[in-house]
């Protein structure tokens, strides 16, 4: 098999992918591959494991069997993909006795910046402008999941993984989430997120995946 | 497109973490300062006014409160930052852990092992110590203070993914601190009485040279643990 004839590897590929805590199956073996310009959701009832699947694709988690390949290539027992993955998981990450920008100030220096993107710009793509002075704490939890929106669209990673990216969010909050995601798989990104199903945007290459009850 | 480098994102955690705690979170910075004062004004009460006697151990009772008023402050280091998921950001950004463990550590030294070895030798004159003693006393916190930040920092990861960890952490990182405390009360002690300090100064110097590399990435393996 040379590379000329082979097809391109999926960008992120999980094979037979289990976890178990102290015994009890969390998520059973489940295969999963998203190319670049994918969107995946993951679906499935409130317990069905798709916080703790987003963790072990994360890296957070070792999985307790399967192994997760980034770009054609297996990653080694704790090895991470480093710097290709932008996280929003339920706690958002950010602190709620600094404003919106220091926190985003903050991510920048963590993570880095995508080109041509600022502070200020992420801010207002997700809605959020006016409330530079204003601590977290101040604000409410859809404009907290904003600011997270923001750190978001800052971050020049390749692979968003998302934990519920719908919930706290109005109806413009969501649309705003259906366009960074439309945004984000366009410019050759791809997402994996969770959702209980009720909001999906409209995204050309979007697959799911059913977590819990029935068999994957 | 490409993350940020590595000494960059120290620095900004640093910054962050100074920002909370010397400044948006600054009633709780004096907590440490004020239960050292608390603790040191107890003894004097406890064992009566005796000067001459309250000189010869002022050595030992300040390394004691500061020991105490630095372990108070431990679990704080980690926890908000396992609580809000910026831990998860930290151990995911793709930054090497040891690095940003190591600022964390900083921070902790700036906000609270700094100002305990200010506020030592003024503890200790309250206590009424030699005041040939003082400038050893000093030296002695300066060393001993970043190894408790960076042994308790290690067991403060350790412990966060556990809900109430308070007791857990103390029987973790007191065994651990005694060395410091031996070493350091040692060095004031023998500073009072007219002897040679260097010793147990150069032991807690030996003890900092070796924790400086190797407490970071032991605190990135725990943070690993942590998050799991």
């Amino acid at each position: 098999m040379t590379a000329f004839d082979s097809p391109a590897p999926p960008l992120f590929a999980a094979r037979g992918l289990g976890f178990s805590r102290d015994g009890e199956i969390i998520f059973a073996p489940l295969d999963l591959e998203v190319w670049s310009g994918d969107a995946l959701v993951i679906e499935g009832a409130n317990g069905a494991g798709k916080t703790t699947l987003l963790r072990v694709l994360a890296g957070l988690l070792d999985p307790t069997e399967g192994c997760l390949s980034w770009q054609g290539v297996a990653l080694a027992d704790g090895q991470r993909i480093a710097g290709s993955i932008a996280m929003l998981g339920h706690h958002l990450g950010l602190k709620v006795d600094l404003t919106p920008i220091e926190n985003l100030r903050f991510r920048i220096a963590l993570g880095g910046l995508r080109h041509g993107m600022t502070a200020a710009i992420a801010l207002r793509s997700a809605g959020l402008q006016g409330y530079d002075d204003v601590p977290l704490r101040s604000l409410s939890a859809g404009q907290r999941k904003r600011t997270a929106l923001a750190a978001l669209l800052l971050s020049p990673a390749t692979l968003w993984l998302l934990d519920e990216p719908y919930a706290n969010l109005d109806r413009e909050g969501q649309r705003v989430v259906d366009r960074m995601l439309e945004t984000h798989c366009l410019r050759g990104g791809a997402a994996i997120f969770s959702s209980h199903g009720l909001f999906t945007p409209a995204l050309s290459r979007m697959h799911s995946l059913q977590l819990g009850g029935v068999a994957a | 497109m490409s993350p940020g480098a590595p000494l960059g994102a120290a620095l900004g955690l640093l910054q962050r973490d100074l920002l909370l705690l010397l400044w948006r979170q600054r009633a709780d910075a004096l907590n440490p300062l004020l239960f050292a004062l608390m603790v040191a004004t107890l003894f004097p009460l406890a064992l009566g006014p005796e000067a001459q006697m309250l000189s010869r151990v002022a050595g030992g009772i300040v390394w004691v409160t500061v020991v105490l008023a630095s372990l108070l402050s431990l679990d704080a280091v980690f926890r908000g930052d396992a609580d809000d998921g910026s831990l998860d950001q930290l151990a995911t950004c793709g930054q090497p852990l040891a690095m940003l463990a190591g600022a964390k550590m900083l921070a902790h030294w700036i906000g609270t092992g700094l100002p305990l070895t200010l506020a030592g030798p003024l503890l200790a004159y309250m206590l009424g110590i030699e005041r040939a003693a003082v400038p050893t006393l000093l030296l002695a916190l300066l060393l001993g203070t970043p190894l408790l930040s960076m042994v308790g920092a290690c067991c403060a990861a350790l412990t966060v993914a556990m809900r109430r960890s308070g007791m857990l952490l103390a029987l973790l990182v007191l065994p651990l601190t005694i060395p410091v405390l031996i070493f350091g009360a040692g060095a004031v002690d023998a500073a009072s009485t007219g002897g040679d300090p260097s010793a147990p100064l150069l032991f807690l110097a030996a003890g900092l040279a070796l924790a400086l590399p190797l407490a970071p990435l032991g605190c990135a393996a725990a943070i690993r643990i942590g998050t799991a």
